[in-house]
């Protein structure tokens, strides 16, 4: 096995583990975890993008990096913003979870 | 287009693309380094500015057919181009009107003049009012899949936290729910657009709709974006952050929220699918999305005519309304692109997304209104309002009648224009349920109106509201209305950037 095509199903395997803990958990910390997992998950695969030189011509292709970098800006600003609600939501209500009886339907 | 027609470069008004995305953020910078006291000023001075850059794109488009912005003169695949069309510059035009519509309606909530009192709230506001407004014309005017991911997470990182900026318990949970719909579409996103990256080389748009093909990694790339953006779009059955967003967001933030907001990934949608992978809708991929679709405008209708509150209600009508838009996916690709009746169905999904952003931010607007002047929202102590409050149930009822479809108002051009396209076409199951959909949404409406002009009542009202308030409203409404005066023609307008759908006009 090449070096790309492990490190391509390392990042497939961190995406499916993110993806089953963010549907399955219940608890709102967790399910952050699991996004960050995820998002793991397709940084990785973005190296390994780069590392095949995609782009034509390229011995090793430098935009996947940048990209990269912008998307764990993105990702770490996202995480920030939502374990910022979380600790709000705890604070106010001592809530953990994402309760499963709303939103209300009917009314 | 070819690949040569993009080493053209910059064109000559390219740089307003630039600015319809510095502006507000700007306005930012300067309110943090000002400090509170001038934010609403501020804002105010570049919602103007922001007006004035909309309305010349709009007119640059008109006259040059295409503007372009290739940043830090990288050309693509390497750097990243602006390119707006004809449908960037009309979506920019809506959204400037409305988030001006909005901020002149904000004052009285969040505003820092006549001697009121400044607090975290109102200085939040203004600021997120210029960042979703950044984001939607980022997001409007970006070619790489890329930076439109980036477009589309400012959107979202800024209409968060307009939902919990009153900061009760509730609508931070509602908060906490819609960030969490939108970090899985956003990273369904990006992974996608990763598979993307790795199969083609590029992420702009222009270059990719050469190059894909219909093969697997192109399938799951574009399953993974779809199902991304439908989770930001509030599509059904991704609609669940949506309606308690709405139940304890402020007035002015459920207006921006379900009139602009949700469309900014509706708009990456038909970009992904029409422009980057024309060639991968099959009838199938089109039916399933308008299926979805069709899903949308049942389940929010009907659970629209269950609510108790009025906010509820709009909101859950917005859930039905973006329905509708899913209808150009079938109605304007596939067999029939090229025809005249995928060129009306694609002008009337446009009609449809911008009558009702006019029509929604005109019916929030006027829930707002009822809210402060009854202390409530309950459908049900309604009565008899439309006396004291006869200028908002007149601008509800204009924006209600282009939610049903009925002339003269934008939502019945859009509404004809998709049912005339499903009658043509030969698929008249959409049309039942556009029909269905149509007398649901009379039923919501008309629930609501009978309530208003009761014969008894009014209600006791806890506070009045100014004269020009509820004109802000109706002029709003009427733009909804006025939008019935485009002739039912394929809008030259929507079309530019669009070679294929050229010359297509009805004989």
């Amino acid at each position: 096995m090449s070096s790309a095509a492990l490190f391509g199903y390392c990042g497939a395997a961190l995406v499916g583990v993110g993806l089953f803990g963010l549907v399955t958990h219940p608890e709102v910390l967790r399910k952050i975890l699991a996004f960050n997992l995820l998002g793991s998950g397709v940084f990785l695969l973005f190296g390994v993008i780069a590392r095949r030189g995609a782009a034509a011509g390229l011995a090793a292709d430098p935009v996947p990096q940048a990209l990269v970098i912008t998307g764990i800006v993105v990702a770490f600003s996202a995480t920030a913003m939502a374990v910022a609600l979380l600790v709000r939501l705890n604070q106010a209500t001592g809530q953990v979870a994402m309760s499963t009886d709303d939103p209300p339907l009917g009314q | 287009m070819t690949p040569d027609a993009l080493a053209d470069g910059t064109t000559a008004d390219g740089y307003l693309l630039v600015l319809s995305i510095i502006f507000p953020v700007i306005g930012i910078l300067l309110s943090m380094a000002l400090g509170g006291r001038h934010v609403e000023r501020i804002a105010l001075i570049f919602l103007l500015a922001g007006l004035a850059v909309a309305i010349a794109v709009f007119a640059a488009i008109l006259r040059d057919s295409q503007l372009i912005y290739v940043v830090g003169n990288w050309e693509p695949p390497l750097g990243i181009a602006l390119r707006a069309d004809g449908v960037s510059a009309a979506m920019m035009l809506t959204v400037a009107v409305v988030i001006c519509a909005t901020g002149l309606y904000a004052r009285s909530e969040f505003g820092q003049t006549d001697g009121k009192v400044s607090t975290r709230g109102s200085y939040a506001f203004w600021i997120l009012l210029l960042a979703i407004w950044s984001g939607l014309n980022a997001v409007a005017v970006g070619a790489d899949l890329f930076n439109l991911y980036v477009a589309l997470e400012l959107l979202t990182f800024a209409a968060v936290p307009l939902v919990c900026i009153k900061g009760y318990d509730e609508t931070i949970k509602a908060a906490l729910r819609y960030m969490l719909f939108a970090l899985l579409g956003s990273v369904l996103y990006l992974l996608g657009a990763a598979l993307i990256y790795g199969g083609y080389g590029t992420l702009d748009i222009a270059l990719l709709s050469n190059r894909v093909q219909p093969e697997p990694v192109a399938w799951i790339a574009a399953a993974l974006m779809t199902t991304g953006l439908l989770a930001k779009t509030a599509l059904f059955p991704l609609h669940l952050w949506l309606p308690p967003a709405h139940a304890g967001a402020p007035a002015p933030g459920s207006t921006v929220l379900s009139a602009l907001v949700v469309k900014g990934s509706f708009i990456l949608v038909v970009r992904l699918w029409f422009d980057a992978m024309p060639g991968l809708l099959s009838f199938a991929a089109a039916q399933l999305l308008a299926a979805l679709g069709a899903g949308a405008i049942l389940f929010g209708s009907v659970l629209a005519l269950r609510q108790a509150r009025l906010k509820l209600l709009i909101a859950y009508s917005t859930i039905a309304q973006i329905g509708y838009l899913f209808f150009i996916f079938p109605l304007a690709s596939g067999d029939s692109a090229g025809t005249p009746w995928a060129n009306i169905a694609w002008t009337g999904g446009w009609m449809q997304l911008f009558s009702h952003a006019f029509a929604k931010a005109a019916m929030f607007m006027a829930a707002g209104l009822i809210a402060e002047a009854l202390g409530h929202d309950q459908i049900a102590d309604l009565r008899g309002i439309g006396r004291t409050l006869p200028v908002t149930i007149f601008a509800f009822g204009l924006a209600g009648l282009s939610l049903i479809g009925v002339p003269p108002s934008g939502g019945f051009v859009a509404k004809a224009m998709l049912l005339s396209a499903t009658v043509m076409e030969g698929q008249w199951w959409w049309a039942v349920i556009m029909l269905v959909g149509g007398l649901l949404a009379g039923g919501y409406v008309f629930m609501v109106l009978g309530k208003a002009l009761h014969a008894n009542g009014p209600p006791a009202l806890r506070a009045s509201i100014p004269r020009h308030r509820e004109v802000l409203v109706l002029v709003v409404a009427l733009c909804a209305v006025l939008l019935g005066l485009v002739p039912l023609q394929p809008l030259e307008v929507l079309t530019i950037g669009r070679p294929e759908m050229h010359g297509n006009v009805l004989e």
